[in-house]
């Protein structure tokens, strides 16, 4: 690893038998600032993970229908980096939910293959269940218990001791500001706490996976900006996050990669870049991601004439 | 098997009762309605039902401790159907938790609340008259089989909650094939009195065994061939209803 010249600097000082007081008043001397310093906490210590090349999940032709014949998901291949945020962008009813509660082991494929980490839903669902994390569309907590109590249960239900199970749930609560209310049962919370006391609830474990099906849905814009940042803290420390969302600028803000989903069918994909270009337009032309929606969905009338 | 299995087991215990006790109006409804239904058979029936030389709150109370186990079990199909209802079943199934503790955790703190139940009517019985004629251990010995008698059946209710999955229709198909159990059963009134086609009903009717059984364990009489049916019936109950109940909700999509 390259190492900042302040380091260099330092290492040298030492070998030459300076004092930690010496080297830090010739520092002071020398014209370093404390923003200087800062860099180099930034770059060295919480320097931030690269998207890895490797596959962490790998779907081969699932399909998935439901009685009677409405056929959710059709044939859909496709593979997420390790340590990327993944956005499965549609409109509603495209098979998004479906594709998430088939990688959070809550369905079976009809046939195909879906593979977390190594394990197969299927076959592995048990041991992919304690590397996953996942907030559904809806809230899933009991209305009854108080914020700390669904924390605590759902921690010692990922088998964590009680004394671990507390203190995440502590950290959690203060994390997503909701120490407050720690002690009143969910059913007095408003919408935007039980969509963040859900969202703890699914990162509890740290997983390695973390599923969102559209987890703004329902949050204000401060709840939302606490959520990416929370998604984005997450992906430093190596979670591989895929969300579901029909907000375009969510996608283009968050994500690495992004599928198209449409009619239960992958119909596009790339970096939100990609997907721009490939829609094309003049240079100078501004494309949203919203423009490559509306053309790739056909959810437009421009398409229609 | 799953090392985690009893702790998955006492936290869904714990989630479960921190509900009974967080719903003090349910706790009050389901100890005074069995409590009622003691006062009136005593008060109301008790002198037009002959039930020989045993005082009639001796031969009633231990059916009614029957019969309140029974409606008592009925409440896991509603607890589940109500878990399924409120999406937290989600949540569950995506956990590593033993996927038999959400059921078991179920059906073991709806026999916990049928404890405490019991417990009360007792003290209630014993106010009015009540004795345990069999003694201390033959009573201990009655209240061990309606609570078994009561697990088994929570388990018929818990197959029967993960299939309807609404906790009105769970409440309402919950109950209904209930009430010919008991009352068509030796809980209030011998079945020597009842007609023939019912008579046979009630006395293979396993609610009839399982009282028959209390009541001698309370009374101190033979407990006769009644006990080896009461058992039949509770290990065929659980031999069939459990696997089905988990088998719905492994089946969930």
């Amino acid at each position: 690893m390259m190492l900042h010249p302040l380091i260099n600097y330092i290492n040298d000082a030492r070998k030459r038998g300076l004092s930690s007081k010496q080297i830090t008043q010739t520092l002071t001397g020398a014209g370093w600032l404390i923003h200087d310093m800062m860099d180099i906490i930034v770059d060295h210590i919480q320097a931030p993970e690269e998207i890895s090349s490797e596959d962490i999940i790998t779907i081969r032709n699932a399909s998935k229908s439901y009685w009677p014949k409405i056929k959710a998901l059709d044939d859909v291949s496709l593979s997420v980096k390790r340590g990327s945020i993944t956005a499965l962008l549609g409109p509603n009813g495209a098979g998004k939910t479906t594709l998430v509660r088939l990688m959070a082991t809550l369905l079976v494929p009809d046939s195909g293959s879906v593979t977390v980490a190594g394990y197969d839903v299927t076959r592995d669902a048990q041991q992919l269940r304690s590397i996953i994390g996942l907030a559904g569309q809806s809230v899933a907590l009991d209305e009854t218990l108080t914020g700390r109590e669904n924390l605590e249960m759902i921690a010692r239900l990922y088998h964590f001791s009680p004394q671990v199970s507390s203190a995440r749930t502590d950290e959690l609560l203060f994390q997503l500001e909701l120490q407050d209310a720690s002690d009143r049962p969910v059913k007095t919370y408003s919408g935007g706490m039980r969509r963040r006391l859900d969202l703890a609830a699914s990162i509890i474990a740290k997983p390695a996976v973390l599923f969102l099906d559209e987890p703004t849905t329902g949050l204000d814009p401060h709840g939302r900006f606490m959520l990416w940042q929370i998604i984005r803290e997450l992906v430093e420390q190596g979670t591989t996050v895929l969300l579901t969302t029909q907000y375009m600028e969510e996608a283009d803000q968050l994500a690495h990669y992004i599928f198209v989903i449409d009619h239960g069918r992958v119909i596009a994909q790339g970096s939100p870049d990609e997907l721009k270009q490939q829609v094309g337009g003049d240079a100078d032309e501004e494309i949203s991601l919203d423009d490559v929606f509306m053309k790739l969905t056909g959810h437009t009338a421009l398409i229609h004439e | 098997m799953n090392s985690y299995l009893i702790s998955d087991i006492l936290v869904m215990i714990k989630r479960n009762l921190t509900h009974v006790m967080r719903l003090p109006q349910l706790i009050v409804f389901s100890t005074i309605q069995p409590v009622m239904f003691v006062l009136l058979f005593t008060y109301v029936f008790g002198g037009a039902i002959k039930t020989g030389t045993v005082d009639y709150i001796n031969y009633l109370l231990p059916g009614i401790l029957v019969q309140t186990t029974v409606f008592g079990s009925m409440m896991t199909g509603i607890g589940l159907a109500a878990d399924m209802a409120q999406g937290i079943i989600d949540r569950f199934r995506s956990l590593p938790m033993t996927r038999s503790s959400f059921l078991i955790g179920r059906t073991i703190s709806d026999l916990v609340r049928n404890v405490f139940v019991v417990v009360l009517m007792i003290l209630v019985g014993v106010l009015i008259g009540f004795r345990f004629e069999g003694g201390f251990f033959n009573g201990l010995a009655a209240v061990g089989m309606m609570l078994l008698f009561g697990f088994a059946f929570s388990w018929i209710s818990a197959a029967i909650g993960m299939t309807v999955k609404n906790v009105e229709t769970a409440q309402s198909a919950g109950f209904i094939w209930v009430f010919p159990l008991v009352f068509a059963s030796s809980i209030f009134v011998p079945v020597e009195t009842m007609s023939k086609g019912v008579r046979i009903f009630a006395e293979h009717n396993p609610v009839s065994y399982t009282a028959n059984t209390v009541r001698a364990l309370t009374m101190g009489t033979p407990v006769g061939t009644d006990i080896y049916y009461a058992f039949a019936w509770i290990i065929g109950i659980m031999v069939v209803f459990i696997p089905l109940a988990v088998n719905r909700y492994r089946k969930i999509n």
